[in-house]
């Protein structure tokens, strides 16, 4: 490796370290997904200068010339930029588990699925010399010499006998051959205001990119409901505006159906993620979604997440008639979102089950 | 460094420039050229010119910066030459071969001022071999005391890489010792005249006893206090001074000496680009183009050349003010005779036929840094030739506007960019500030206000230096402040 590309590896890592580091404080800037273009994300890094005593100038100086024009003349010197981090949305995933210290997930049915593929990660005491493993063999033999008293330090000499050959063998890897289904229920009634459907848009971003990083594939559905419930593709999910009542088991009825359909429990890892402002229609309603939950969708979810979005002046009691009525589920993650800066605990608090 | 020789067409250029170069009485260390492709430039750029430099991100950030704006096609590096003896320069490979001559001919005008210059004149010129000491040793701290600790101590002591002596360039970049005067024996009563004991009320009055009592304590305190002169060279006196381990002491050593062989280029930026300017232009126009490649070198030479509204181009300033000089010495524009006259027609028309001009240019290469220089030799008729004007940020456009185009304040400005390297003059007054061996800076304010965020970020670093609080005294809106950071926290005071 060249001094040049160790140096480079260093700031990078340093960059790394800088944004897992900040990204809470990124978690909730939208900026961040408008530069979203070809899966890359580029964070902006400020400070990354060496400080020293410099004057405050504020653009004062001396020039040559007629004084006007703009510089849009490129120079001979490179102009200083604001960097920019360019990750992928996979290598975002892994620093936000960094940060948020996420658990990783661990999908069902892993062990009935077969898992092909073999790498040598191994070590075995037999294999084909090709792969012996020098310096496994020769800490054993240093091993066995020390024990047996045979090693000299002022004639460090070290024989390494047939019995201490390692060699390098191979491991089933278990890889994550199992699929994954998320379905986004969002309620577009007429109490979800712009803002709050932006804190469930930043939000669901998250929690795709961390659940995606542990399956091969991911499906998402999408089901708005107001009084009725429909399922939409991400873009009217996230535009559509309807006003009126809100019946939340509308929604679950629907989600149910979807998932008899088409992703029976057995194929598939589940998710359901439900923002709301908190307000049904009715307790009967109420108590009618949590019959759905229990009995209909919990068997089949890996994990049943909930959110409540809260804007000025709504008090929704969903959150706490789930509470009460899940309170020692693991399945069910709750969490309240008043404001963006409240994003990161509720991803934590969403996907900290580790599920 | 590679020892791969140059291919032939490059090499016989090489021998035709420095021919010509010596018959224009250019003198260097020998020249050797590399050529290497953009890579490796940006590369070697990022470690200004020296193939080794010792680990730190800084430059693997630099070479970032340099690569991404090499692919957007933003700027290309044409040159780069290092002051060492042998004089190393860089040929981007792939270069049309005019733009390789015209590159040549700047290096031998740079490798000449390297070698004749005052202020390069304690420069180490086995550079190259001093800096990959350097690397090999900052490597072996990494190893042993782990990278993040020596990356902590470089970060901290390239923040004040500039706190260093701009007169002592002089001087060797070795540790000083001061000399200490021994203490003079304490004096009963100072200023008492002997008289006889009637007159002795009126010979020695007590009131001027007292005085002369208190100026001698007084003095006593002064030379007491450590150092006893404000200190420029601050990383020497840490070095010295800081309780420091022996590694941490190598490493602050390290950057002092880097950082006084890198001055000298800071203060001569002007004069240095310039000069290799004049020179590359003399060389190229005079004896080494032919007709085909006029075109070409015209486009490339003003390329270089060329001004950018709000910015200022040291090729520029300087290779039109070498001209000026020439121009003056050989008509004979200088003198009191000169000065006295008023006559613009006889001004304008002024020749004495001295052709004193490329003498005086080689004077003015030796002697000069660029705040003398520019001192010394910017007249208005050039400032207004030159249309140089001060420039400020508009403040609804935030584009650089004219502010004026008068001379004093155009000189003033640009001796103020130029002095200290356009960096504040900071110094340091008291290593045992209130008696508690507190750092105390001082920040001579020139009218113009430090980036506080910054200094606290400075302050900061010195307290892992010098591991206890340091302080700063400096001047914000007109009312003097002292900052300070205790290392977890910055602290504020205002001075009555």
């Amino acid at each position: 490796m060249s001094r040049m590309q160790s140096d480079l590896n260093r700031f990078r890592d340093i960059v790394r370290g800088r944004v897992r580091d900040e990204l809470r404080k990124h978690l909730g800037q939208q900026e961040l997904f408008g530069k979203r273009g070809r899966e890359i994300v580029s964070i902006p890094i400020p400070h990354l200068e060496l400080p020293h005593f410099a004057h405050d100038f504020g653009g004062r100086g001396v020039g040559q010339g007629d004084g006007d024009g703009d510089g849009a003349k490129a120079g001979k010197d490179p102009g200083r930029h604001i960097l920019e981090a360019e990750f992928t949305v996979e290598e975002l995933a892994q620093l936000l588990g960094e940060a948020l210290e996420l658990p990783r997930i661990r999908p069902k049915g892993r062990d009935d699925l077969d898992s092909r593929n073999w790498r040598y990660t191994g070590i075995s005491t037999t294999g084909p010399e090709s792969l012996r493993h020098g310096r496994r063999s020769y800490r054993r033999a240093l091993r066995r010499m020390i024990a047996s008293g045979a090693y000299d330090p002022k004639r460090p000499s070290i024989v390494i006998e047939r019995g201490d050959r390692r060699y390098r063998a191979p491991r089933p890897r278990h890889e994550p051959r199992a699929n994954a289904v998320i379905l986004y229920v969002m309620d577009v009634s007429g109490s979800m205001g712009a803002e709050q459907k932006e804190l469930v848009r930043i939000e669901t971003f998250w929690l795709d990119a961390w659940i995606s990083r542990h399956y091969e594939g991911t499906r998402t559905v999408y089901i708005v409901h107001d009084a009725v419930a429909k399922e939409v593709d991400r873009d009217t999910f996230f535009r559509i505006r309807e006003s009126g009542g809100t019946v939340i088991s509308s929604a679950y009825e629907l989600a149910i159906r979807i998932l008899a359909d088409r992703f029976p429990a057995e194929d598939w890892n589940l998710y359901m993620f439900h923002f709301s402002d908190g307000e049904n229609y009715s307790r009967q309603d109420t108590e009618k979604c949590m019959q759905f939950l229990d009995k209909r969708l919990l068997p089949s979810l890996n994990l049943f997440g909930y959110g409540q979005v809260e804007s000025y002046g709504t008090s929704g009691d969903f959150y706490e008639a789930l509470d009460k009525h899940f309170q020692s589920e693991e399945r069910v993650a709750l969490s309240r979102i008043p404001d963006r800066d409240a994003i990161a605990d509720s991803i934590k608090a969403l996907l900290g089950r580790g599920r | 460094m590679r020892g791969i020789p140059l291919p032939l067409e490059l090499a016989r250029a090489q021998e035709r420039i420095e021919r010509i170069a010596s018959e224009f009485e250019l003198t260097f260390f020998p020249v050797v050229f590399e050529v290497v492709d953009y890579e490796q430039m940006n590369a070697l750029a990022a470690y200004a010119g020296f193939p080794t430099r010792y680990p730190h991100y800084r430059f693997g950030m630099e070479y970032l910066q340099l690569s991404k704006s090499y692919e957007y096609g933003l700027h290309k590096i044409y040159e780069m030459v290092i002051n060492n003896d042998p004089t190393y320069a860089y040929l981007l490979e792939g270069n049309a071969m005019l733009d390789q001559k015209l590159v040549m001919a700047h290096v031998y005008g740079h490798a000449d001022f390297f070698r004749n210059n005052m202020y390069f004149a304690h420069t180490n010129r086995r550079m190259v071999d001093a800096m990959a000491n350097h690397a090999t040793r900052v490597r072996r701290y990494q190893e042993r005391y782990g990278i993040e600790a020596v990356e902590k101590l470089i970060d901290a002591c390239l923040s004040i890489e500039d706190l260093i002596d701009p007169s002592a360039v002089f001087l060797p970049a070795a540790p000083r010792s001061e000399i200490v005067p021994p203490e003079p024996e304490p004096d009963e009563a100072p200023g008492r005249l002997p008289a006889k004991a009637y007159l002795d009320r009126y010979v020695n009055p007590p009131d001027y006893l007292e005085e002369q009592r208190k100026l001698v304590e007084e003095q006593r305190e002064r030379s007491r206090r450590f150092p006893a002169k404000p200190e420029r060279d601050v990383l020497g006196f840490l070095l010295n001074h800081a309780p420091l381990s022996n590694w941490e002491r190598d490493v602050v050593g390290i950057i002092r000496e880097e950082g006084y062989y890198f001055l000298p280029q800071r203060q001569t930026k002007v004069m240095n680009e310039g000069w290799a300017s004049y020179w590359h232009s003399k060389i190229m126009t005079t004896r080494v183009l032919n007709d085909a490649e006029i075109i070409d070198y015209a486009d490339h030479h003003s390329g270089t050349v060329a001004t950018q509204p709000g910015r200022l181009n040291p090729y520029k300033l300087g290779i039109e003010l070498f001209r000026d000089i020439e121009r003056r010495w050989d008509c004979g524009r200088f003198g009191p005779e000169w000065e006295a006259c008023e006559s613009m027609a006889a001004r304008a028309n002024w020749d004495r036929q001295l052709g004193l001009g490329r003498a005086k240019i080689f004077e003015v290469r030796r002697v000069h840094c660029d705040s003398t220089f520019l001192d010394a030799y910017l007249t208005p008729e050039f400032c207004e030739e030159q249309r140089l004007f001060v420039s400020s940020e508009d403040a609804k456009t935030k584009k650089p506007a004219v502010s004026t185009r008068s001379f004093d304040d155009v000189k003033q400005a640009l001796l103020f960019q130029m002095t200290n390297g356009g960096r504040p003059a900071i110094e340091l007054v008291d290593a045992n500030y209130a008696n508690r061996s507190e750092l105390l800076l001082r920040h001579r304010h020139a009218g113009v206000d430090l980036r506080m965020d910054w200094a606290r970020d400075v302050l900061q670093g010195l307290t892992l230096l010098w591991r206890r609080p340091v302080r700063l005294e400096t001047v914000r809106e007109g009312k003097p402040v002292r900052l300070g950071h205790d290392g977890t926290a910055a602290s504020e005071e205002s001075i009555e």
